[in-house]
């Protein structure tokens, strides 16, 4: 069978400031009727690249297709002119792009928008135009599709709006679709809605994906073949199986390895180093710097693909019959044998008891943020906090460290309340490590000073060469260099910033660190050296976490306890084990079972539960249980509010039925 | 909505009466007057009374004070000290023809050509175009229409003769005075339109609506050009004050019988009432102004419609 779709030799590059840019370096790729690819990489790879070489969207300005051929259907979409293109793009192949929230035009109501561009194709009128609409609205699962499709995107949230973006892709019934990070900006529940409901269509319409991802859980459950891209090219590709149970090339080992499942322990593995710069890439493989295996060719010339078998090839010198031989499993055990010693936690360094912070919205209405939660952190634990966006997490983490002040509740650090009076003296103990990167730190001022600022603020050096001394030590406990302190915050990498930013919460020697998702902006092989780091440091000096996330694995993988939240109230809380092993709150066992794990085996077989619908709004929460709108097991009595209670030694949980 | 509106009303008429407070003391704490003290004083006391009477002068301040507000809300200005016999009410209606009518000359032809020209420039980013927009932007702002006028009353006028030199005798007579006070408003948004397209085609939802298949026409007529506008109906505020303030001069210049030539006439001659008057005029008509813009505000862009139907 001739496949769809069949990229030969792309090459990509852009024109900037700094130089020209080799984001697309040569791939060769074919994507199978009825089939789902999904290109894997992290940002910078060149993923999002080849989408839009595809689809022709490349920036005209400073894009540029070098060589090769993109063959759709045996012709050649480079080839096309501008109306040929625009005749593809209208009925052949569609896109869904990552972010919702922005991908819809906010001036023109939703109905409009999913069949704007097939009124044209297939010469609808008015009426045809609003059954599609509603058709399509129906085929993706939005409720009420005669009154939803003359709302504005406003109207929706996200989850609700990819679903609109979909209906779109599908408008002209497309035989490919490229999807380019359609979940990533979801949370869990929801995104294993979106991904249910791509497959179902794909089984409905037997349409091909094209699914760019940087999640290895997602690809496993989706993916058919996969290809993994790193620096602008292929370096490894196959059936999914393939790819996740007998990977070949060695960035892939590292970011398998680097994503802690529910079960591991020890230390993560991390790929070290940062992905090279695209404007000289290196004479090699671009992978050979961050290579534990790589041998000295690699450093002289690139390899070529070696096939593994008829499906699986990859891009690595490792496959030459001459290369030593390494066996990936070996690998992966001895990481698995280095075992960790638990502290044993008794003193309570943090109490908090019904936590309330709400806020007063413009319309007099009052958004309940965060509304009665109690727990204690002891000395040298950390606590892990996760639930989806909206739950509260963040402003708990804010109110904590005195951003905000509680509407109602205690706050006792060592047993002292924390208020408006004594939070002066409490600021040196308690840091934040924020979430962005990007944003947390001055852009203006040398990495010296912002390091420096607290030491600053509270007095806690004598003279210039003391704060100098001192920058030096935390930039090498966090693994920067010493001449880095005289740089400025955009001449790192998101990774080597967030080390910044843990640097300067480190610098007045707190005890207690709140970490608000201090990984969720980095990539995969980045996140695991992160998080490497924190907990070393954690060793080291006997710090206190608060480790706020939604990434549960990596929650699971840090926490020695959990909390989870849902609408501003604590639904369950255990040691991380027991929590993963036995949840007992529906919320729970909703939230473990949607996140995906890196297993094709495991996610093409597992039962999901799908929570149903979307976050209530903390404005109007339900009265009573506040999950059970959502609830599977809803009975009347969940009206009453139930009780935060301990069923099993350390194991709490707000549940009537637990 | 209905509710939005009445609040708003209720606010514009407490807003318009502080003013016209304000400027009331304002005007009796400066000194001078537009008569002539000297000739005044030459008068008998009997004359000199029953003249102060006309005016209202002879009350005490806060008695003037309440008729004053008293004849506003029957919409009556008091009478002009300068204009002999003229109540100001009747001078602001026999002069808003002209000034309303090269006012919204200029309105319409800066707005429309701006809004062209910043679209230009952003379609053609970096190109000749875009340059020559920039260009036609940056003279706009900075070279004062007051030169302008002159220079097209120079060249355009005297020299070519295609167009009169001043006076309002006919309709070309409004064009050179247009055409003055517009460079300033094509100027500004030409180069707020400019940023804002550029801004708005970078959306993602652009690029959606390229990857739907739409041809780049539609695209930019369906799904950008209603985006870069709302930003643009904010600057209208702004933009009637600097048509003001121009209309001011203009009207000068060109020797046009508007209200703008008779205020700067008022303030020249200490016509308090018709100071007062006028800018409790202006007033009015910006603050109606600014509640026209945020009505459109709600038209142009569903998210900050004000809902009923919510809560």
């Amino acid at each position: 069978m001739k496949p769809l779709l069949s990229i030969r030799n792309l090459h990509v590059s852009f024109n900037t400031y700094a130089g020209k840019v080799h984001a697309v370096r040569g791939i060769d790729l074919t994507v199978e009727k009825g089939e789902t690819l999904a290109i894997v990489g992290e940002s910078g790879s060149g993923k999002s690249v080849t989408s839009k070489a595809i689809m022709g969207l490349l920036p005209k300005q400073n894009a540029l297709v070098e060589q090769g051929e993109i063959l759709y259907e045996g012709r050649d979409l480079l080839s096309l002119n501008k109306k040929e293109m625009i005749k593809i793009r209208r009925s052949e192949i569609a896109v869904i792009f990552q972010d919702p929230m922005t991908a819809l035009n906010p001036t023109m109501k939703v109905g409009k928008q999913v069949v704007e561009g097939a009124i044209g194709h297939q010469k609808l009128n008015k009426k045809e135009a609003n059954n599609l609409a509603m058709d399509l609205f129906d085929m993706v699962g939005i409720p009420n599709p005669e009154i939803r499709i003359h709302q504005y995107p406003h109207e929706f949230s996200g989850g609700m709006r990819q679903r609109v973006v979909i209906a779109m892709a599908l408008a002209n019934k497309p035989k490919l679709l490229i999807a380019d990070e359609p979940t990533t900006a979801l949370d869990v529940t929801i995104q294993a809605q979106i991904l249910d409901l791509l497959r179902d269509i794909q089984q409905k319409t037997g349409t091909s994906i094209i699914f760019i991802t940087h999640d290895l859980g997602v690809v496993a459950n989706i993916a058919d073949a996969v290809a993994v891209m790193y620096a602008g090219q292929i370096v490894e590709k196959g059936k999914v199986e393939e790819v996740f149970h007998e990977p070949v090339h060695p960035y892939n080992w590292g970011l398998l390895n680097s994503m802690p499942n529910m079960e591991t322990k020890g230390k993560l593995y991390s790929i070290p180093g940062s992905p090279p710069d695209l404007i000289h890439p290196p004479k090699g493989d671009a992978f050979a710097p961050r290579n534990e295996f790589a041998l000295a060719i690699d450093y002289k010339q690139a390899p070529p693909t070696f096939h593994v078998s008829e499906t699986h090839s990859a891009k690595t010198w490792l496959l030459h019959p001459q290369a030593p031989k390494i066996n990936y499993k070996k690998v992966k055990g001895d990481l698995e044998t280095e075992l960790e010693v638990k502290l044993n936690h008794n003193d309570v360094l943090l109490k908090v008891s019904n936590l309330k912070k709400h806020f007063k919205l413009p319309s007099k209405q009052i958004l309940k943020a965060v509304d009665g939660i109690s727990l204690e952190i002891k000395k040298g634990e950390t606590l892990g906090l996760v639930g989806e966006s909206g739950c509260g997490k963040s402003t708990t983490g804010r109110t904590l460290i005195g951003l905000y002040e509680p509407t109602e509740g205690e706050i006792l650090y060592n047993k002292v309340p924390l208020n408006e009076t004594s939070k002066k003296e409490f600021s040196q103990k308690i840091q934040m490590i924020f979430q962005d990167p990007y944003a947390s730190l001055d852009p203006r001022k040398k990495v010296e000073d912002i390091i420096a600022e607290g030491l600053d603020i509270h007095r806690l050096v004598k003279d210039k060469q003391e704060r100098q001394k001192k920058v030096q030590t935390l930039l090498d406990a966090v693994g920067l260099q010493s001449d880095h302190a005289q740089r400025f915050p955009h001449e790192f990498s998101g990774g080597q910033r967030q080390r910044i930013g843990i640097a300067r919460a480190l610098a007045v020697e707190p005890e207690l660190i709140i970490a608000d998702e201090p990984i969720s902006a980095l990539d995969v092989s980045i996140q695991a050296q992160v998080v490497n780091l924190l907990k070393k440091l954690q060793k080291d000096r006997n710090l206190t976490y608060l480790f706020i996330a939604h990434d549960l694995s990596m929650v699971k993988y840090i926490s020695d306890r959990i909390g989870v939240m849902y609408l501003g109230a604590m639904v369950e809380m255990a040691s991380s084990d027991d929590l993963y092993k036995n949840p007992l709150h529906p919320y729970t066992q909703a939230l473990l079972s949607a996140v995906p794990v890196p297993d094709p085996v495991v996610e093409k077989t597992r039962e999901r539960i799908i929570l149903e619908g979307n976050l209530p709004s903390p404005v109007n929460p339900p009265q009573g249980c506040q999950f059970r709108t959502r609830c599977p097991f809803a009975t009347e009595k969940c009206a009453e509010i139930p009780q935060w209670r301990e069923v099993e030694k350390d194991h709490w949980v707000a549940c009537h039925y637990a | 909505m209905k509710k939005f509106i009445l609040v708003r009303l209720t606010n514009i008429l407490l807003t318009l009466f502080l003013i016209a407070t304000l400027t009331f003391f304002l005007m009796k704490t400066l000194p001078g007057s537009p008569f002539d003290e000297e000739k005044l004083m030459n008068l008998s006391e009997e004359l000199r009374m029953e003249f102060y009477a006309k005016y209202g002068l002879d009350e005490p301040i806060h008695i003037q004070y309440m008729k004053y507000i008293g004849g506003i809300v029957q919409g009556d200005l008091g009478l002009s000290y300068y204009y002999k016999e003229q109540p100001v009410s009747s001078l602001i209606m026999d002069r808003i023809g002209p000034s309303t009518l090269i006012g919204l000359q200029a309105v319409i032809i800066g707005l429309s050509i701006g809004i062209i020209l910043g679209m230009v420039a952003a379609f053609k980013h970096n190109t000749t175009w875009d340059y020559f927009t920039m260009i036609i932007a940056v003279l706009g702002v900075s070279v004062p229409n007051f030169v302008l006028a002159a220079f097209l009353q120079f060249y355009v006028g005297l020299k070519w003769g295609l167009l009169p030199v001043a006076y309002w005798e006919s309709y070309d007579h409004s064009l050179l005075p247009t055409i003055a006070l517009s460079l300033g408003v094509v100027a500004q948004i030409a180069r707020f339109m400019r940023n804002e397209m550029l801004e708005v085609l970078q959306q993602d939802y652009i690029i959606t609506a390229q990857a739907k298949g739409l041809g780049d026409w539609i695209v930019l007529v369906r799904h950008a050009i209603r985006n870069a506008m709302i930003p643009i109906v904010t600057i209208l505020g702004p933009v009637l004050v600097s048509l003001l303030t121009g209309s001011l001069v203009i009207e000068n210049i060109f020797s046009i019988p508007g209200i703008g030539s008779l205020f700067v006439d008022a303030i020249k001659m200490n016509d308090y009432t018709t100071i007062m008057g006028l800018t409790l005029f202006y007033s009015a008509f910006f603050i109606l102004a600014m509640l026209i813009v945020d009505i459109l505000y709600g038209i142009i862009d569903p998210r900050i419609r004000v809902h009923g139907k919510e809560t």
